[in-house]
């Protein structure tokens, strides 16, 4: 085979290489260049952030608005301290309020922003104020099973003060 | 009686000196051949041309299989994530199980039996001919002049094959997942963005692939510049070059995924 024909192959064999490679950088791993003015800061304070991760989205009305950027414990006030990169394009009201939601029973974890009524808007590095935490599956069952059995030491009770 | 016992000891100790004979001298090997290949490297025609046929020639076998795999993924993932509701998750689970672990390694296995045997009986029977010989009557080192060549287009190719049965593994998942069954087309790639990272799971890929390439051209010119001169040598040697390819690939892969992972 004549040596042109094997360069331009050899030629289109690593141009393949290349754009695999981006593809599975780009499409697969989501390395989308985010700049840093394309994006601005707000932060959070929560009581128990449940599993939420870092480059966990945040969303607002189910829509990905930015992602968690850094996850830390104010040993301050012992509270969860989460910063988030929000994209440029949404604005909020400064009573917004920050919840921890689940995507499906079992998914993952992410921050839903629920608008508020304030013309002013939230400037960057502000700190959204009204927050609540996640759901703990075990603090919930303790919860239910606290209740269940106040209600059965009432019932016995009552039976008890029959039976006089 | 004495000779009875003896002999086996003995058989032992002959084989286990001979393999560890073979592998200091396959470690000499690959010194001398990073010694050479700056000198195959400055006359880069050579190299481009084993790439050709080391790695160019892999592509429609590269291309098959990676579809094949990656559909098989999908409908035997999809069957198992139904019965959990989790159907959503199909996308995260063919690229993550496509870029960590099968990706690297059955594109590895591939090219070990595709380009790794076709080099070994290549300079087999080139060592068979006395062409080696001749080489080096007429000062050129056939080290340098045929081995580095090729060692260096299987350590160039073996990443370029990964990421192609990646690419088409997912691809593959796709058609099976979205087109055949019917999910929903951005729920998969999705998934698959919020599940993969690129340094964790797509560089670490890379990185076993070449690792793999190394040890496979390693092997495949070690076998082939070892074997017998003869045409049963040839032989042998070239399946060798197969099976111990294989092992290697698994063994290095456990302690690639024990240290990365």
């Amino acid at each position: 085979m004549k040596r042109s024909t094997i360069d331009l192959w050899v030629g289109i064999f690593v141009a393949i290489g290349i754009a695999c490679v981006v593809f599975l950088s780009l499409k697969v791993a989501n390395l989308t260049p985010q700049s840093a003015d394309s994006t601005y800061v707000l932060t959070a304070d929560f009581d128990n952030i449940g599993g939420l991760k870092i480059k966990a989205p945040v969303k607002s009305s189910g829509v990905v608005v930015g992602r968690v950027t850094n996850v830390e414990l104010d040993t301050q006030r012992y509270v969860a301290h989460v910063t988030m990169a929000l994209d440029r394009h949404y604005q909020f009201s400064r009573d917004t309020s920050a919840e921890i939601l689940t995507s499906g029973l079992l998914g993952e974890q992410y921050v839903g922003l629920t608008e508020g009524g304030d013309p002013d808007t939230l400037k960057p590095g502000d700190r959204i104020t009204i927050t609540s935490s996640a759901l703990v599956l075990e603090q919930l069952i303790s919860k239910f099973m606290l209740s269940f059995a106040e209600k059965g030491d009432s019932n016995s009770g009552k039976n008890a003060s029959a039976a006089q | 009686m004495l000779d009875f016992l003896i002999s086996p000891l003995r058989k032992l100790g002959h084989t286990s000196i001979n393999a560890i004979w073979r592998l200091g001298y396959a470690s000499r090997f690959l010194i001398s051949i990073l010694m050479y290949s700056g000198q195959s490297l400055m006359r880069f025609s050579l190299v481009i041309r084993e790439v050709y046929f080391a790695g160019v020639l892999s592509l429609i076998i590269i291309i098959v299989s990676g579809l094949f795999v990656g559909m098989v993924l999908g409908l035997q993932g999809y069957n198992t994530l139904a019965r959990f509701g989790s159907s959503d998750a199909l996308g995260a689970l063919v690229a993550l199980s496509l870029l960590r672990e099968l990706g690297p390694v059955l594109a590895a296995l591939l090219f070990a039996s595709r380009s790794g045997s076709a080099m070994t009986a290549e300079i087999g029977l080139m060592k068979t001919t006395e062409q080696l010989d001749a080489m080096s009557v007429m000062a050129v080192n056939p080290v340098a002049r045929v081995v580095a060549p090729r060692f260096w287009a299987g350590v160039i190719s073996m990443p370029v094959l990964a990421a192609l049965f990646n690419v088409m593994g997912i691809f593959g998942g796709y058609l099976v997942g979205v087109v055949m069954i019917g999910l929903d087309a951005g729920t998969y790639w999705s998934q698959m963005n919020n599940a993969v990272d690129l340094h964790f799971d797509v560089v670490n890929g890379l990185i076993k692939s070449l690792v793999f390439g190394i040890a496979v051209t390693l092997i495949a010119v070690f076998e082939g510049y070892d074997a017998t001169p003869t045409a049963a040598g040839v032989s042998s040697a070239t399946t060798r070059t197969v099976v111990t390819s294989a092992l290697v690939i698994l063994a290095l892969d456990f302690v690639l995924t024990a240290f990365m992972f």
